[in-house]
């Protein structure tokens, strides 16, 4: 009781179903071309329009290809279905940004760099991955297609109410450990069900001390844990991060929103159903070697022997390995690796590209790499060349590719060939996620970086 | 696709693998459908583990055993984990599925379940690891899903359990209604809650 999850979802409640889920209000409702056609056909279909159009933005991602993009998508089935977003937006009066748009790229990536996500708001988008806006201080999630249909046609979701859970990392983490290794850490720790049916503040000193940037990955892996949603309280660096962004309030309006952000805290004597807490120092850098992101490991140590998994678990373990053909008990040190992505809404943005480049600056690709670095928007491809970013990858041998969702889900043409070793800086390592037959290994963009340059798995704290 | 609940009797189809997830029961690359044809998804259903990269039936998936079918799935411990793509909900309805059970299912795929008149039925540990062993024993094996009872029960020994389902969305599956219908019968409340709201 009294948590800042309690006091967002109560305050936007509607109504309470009589024996069955909240009817809750949306403050914000984002369309990717995926999971929103057959939506608009249900509108279509039931001979209704939009309840609240001011309040929903649509943006393709998935089907974008990262070149090119001043020309139509070559993939006429991913052509297809980036118009239909566009047609719908049109027909039904919605916000678009296309393909090309300065404003365009990872829905997750855009929304808070936009101002379009600010603290206390509800947000949900037909995407698993929603739960990247929590950064901000929101209560946002993902939600089917059959749920996106509800909010267009009347602002509100049936939800039942989640129960709530607070995640501490307290301390200081140690030298080449990102908001990326605490979200892998967690999910070793928690497996990728450990928080189903819960809602996540993250708190504690070393949450506090990330970036917004950092917290918007931390958020969004939130779902890899079964949670609905992980959010963080607003804070100084959250307001200094919004100020000034396109759709954040001006002015008088912006001083009275501070004040309300303000008290969005979990009071002192805040209950929650469910509290953990971590040594910030014990986490070190992470890598994932099976097929599901609770697979993680010590980039330094080694994939656990099939007597460390219960016995209910050891044919999903044991066909893991082998899809990944890795051995029990094996380190990954010095593994080869064919291909390096860095992108993806967990970690696409401008201080992601700092820190690729930051161990990139002055050594090379390593020759049989094939590496993809695809910035999270439009807006971070700018900032990367603002800050001359772009030049000291290129001296490296590594080109900047144009924004979108690429090879975390390869709905594009960034297919990771199969047998293929990846290590990837995106959210998944499910089987087939990066092409069918892919090999992911999920890292940090520094793990990622420490990749590309040796062409094997390697400590990126031997870089530093 | 809409359609009333009673009670349900079939023989099972055994996935005893944990953390299915929904890149699994539908890959990315069949997302890209503009519309819910949901006999297009049921066609591609666990398409990489059903088909070999050739294209032909893998053999040893249990969906090409012909000693297994019926409109119950059965599978291990978080089914349903990772994206919230209702495409795999379509794909479990195309195939045939009306009723799947586990021990455990991420959250929003059971929401997506609903939503498209499949039913999501928790069960234990322990009566999973028994039914899974009676459709071991005998492919034949069946097991009754009563809704408006709210038990499950596998026919071979008799054990019954009760399952979860809250009265809203029992009245909804019994009687082939969406929430939508609902929600649209809700604007003069909705419009009372914006302008509290906006003060």
């Amino acid at each position: 009781m009294n948590t800042l999850f309690d006091k967002i979802w109560d305050a936007h409640l509607v109504d309470r179903v009589e024996g069955g889920p909240d009817q809750l209000y949306i403050d914000r409702l984002y369309c990717h071309e995926v999971t929103s056609p057959q939506a608009f056909d249900g509108l279509r279909a039931r001979g209704i329009r939009c309840l609240r159009p001011e309040k929903i933005v649509c943006m393709p991602d998935h089907n974008t290809p990262t070149h090119d993009q001043d020309k139509p998508i070559a993939d006429p089935v991913s052509r297809r279905q980036v118009d239909a977003l566009a047609a719908n937006a049109a027909e039904f009066g919605l916000a678009h940004f296309g393909m090309g748009d300065p404003r365009n790229g990872i829905i997750h990536v855009v929304g808070p760099e936009q101002g379009l996500s600010l603290p206390g708001m509800t947000i949900v988008c037909g995407d698993s991955h929603t739960s990247t806006h929590g950064a901000v201080g929101a209560v946002a999630f993902g939600i089917g297609t059959s749920e996106v249909e509800m909010v267009l046609a009347s602002q509100c979701i049936l939800q039942p109410k989640p129960k709530s859970m607070r995640i501490r990392v307290e301390g200081s983490l140690g030298k080449g450990v990102t908001a990326k290794d605490i979200a892998l850490f967690l999910m070793k720790e928690l497996t990728t069900s450990g928080a189903t049916g819960y809602f996540v503040e993250y708190a504690g000193s070393a949450v506090r001390g990330l970036s917004m940037e950092g917290r918007l990955t931390l958020c969004n892996l939130s779902i890899e844990m079964g949670a609905r949603g992980g959010f963080i309280a607003p804070d100084e660096t959250t307001f200094a991060w919004l100020k000034g962004r396109e759709h954040a309030p001006k002015g008088a309006e912006w001083d009275a929103a501070v004040a309300y952000w303000k008290t969005l805290r979990s009071g002192d004597d805040a209950v929650f159903d469910r509290e953990i807490v971590f040594d910030a120092a014990a986490i070190p850098p992470m890598i994932t070697y099976g097929t599901n992101p609770g697979m993680g490991m010590a980039v330094d140590g080694t994939v656990p022997a099939l007597g460390d998994i219960p016995e209910q678990g050891r044919a999903s373990f044991a066909k893991s390995l082998a899809y990944m053909d890795f051995q029990p008990g094996a380190p990954l040190l010095g593994h080869p690796v064919d291909y390096v992505f860095l992108g993806a809404c967990t970690n696409g943005r401008i201080e992601d590209f700092r820190a690729f480049a930051s161990i990139a600056a002055g050594r090379k690709k390593a020759p049989g790499v094939t590496a993809w670095l695809v910035p999270g928007s439009q807006a971070v491809a700018r900032q990367i060349a603002e800050e001359g970013l772009d030049r000291v990858l290129a001296e490296a041998g590594f080109a900047i590719r144009q924004p979108g969702c690429s090879a975390c889900l390869a709905m594009n043409d960034d297919k990771v060939p199969a047998g293929k070793y990846c290590v990837s800086t995106s959210n998944r390592n499910f089987e087939g996620r990066q092409g069918p037959g892919a090999r992911t290994l999920l890292a940090s963009p520094l793990t990622a970086a420490a990749a590309a340059v040796t062409g094997v798995v390697t400590d990126p704290r031997t870089l530093l | 696709m809409k359609q009333k609940f009673d009670i349900i009797e079939s023989t099972c189809v055994p996935l005893p693998l944990e953390n299915v997830d929904t890149d699994q029961i539908i890959p990315a690359r069949f997302l890209k459908a503009t519309t819910r044809d949901e006999r297009f998804f049921g066609e591609n259903l666990f398409r990489d583990w059903r088909f070999r990269s050739d294209g032909t039936p893998n053999p040893d998936f249990v969906l090409n055993d012909p000693r297994y079918g019926g409109e119950i799935l059965v599978a291990g411990k978080n089914f349903g984990s990772g994206s919230s793509r209702e495409h795999a909900a379509w794909a479990i309805a195309g195939y045939g599925f009306r009723v799947v059970i586990s021990s455990f299912f991420a959250d929003i795929h059971k929401n997506n379940e609903l939503n498209n008149f499949v039913l999501p039925v928790v069960v234990s540990e322990d009566f999973l690891a028994e039914i899974f062993a009676a459709i071991a024993a005998d492919p034949g094996a069946r097991v009754r899903v009563d809704v408006p009872a709210q038990t499950v029960t596998l026919l071979a020994t008799g054990r019954t359990e009760t399952f979860e389902l809250n009265p809203y969305k029992k009245y909804c599956l019994c009687n082939a209604l969406d929430d939508i219908d609902y929600l649209l019968l809700q604007k003069g409340k909705i419009e009372a809650f914006e302008k509290r709201w906006s003060k």
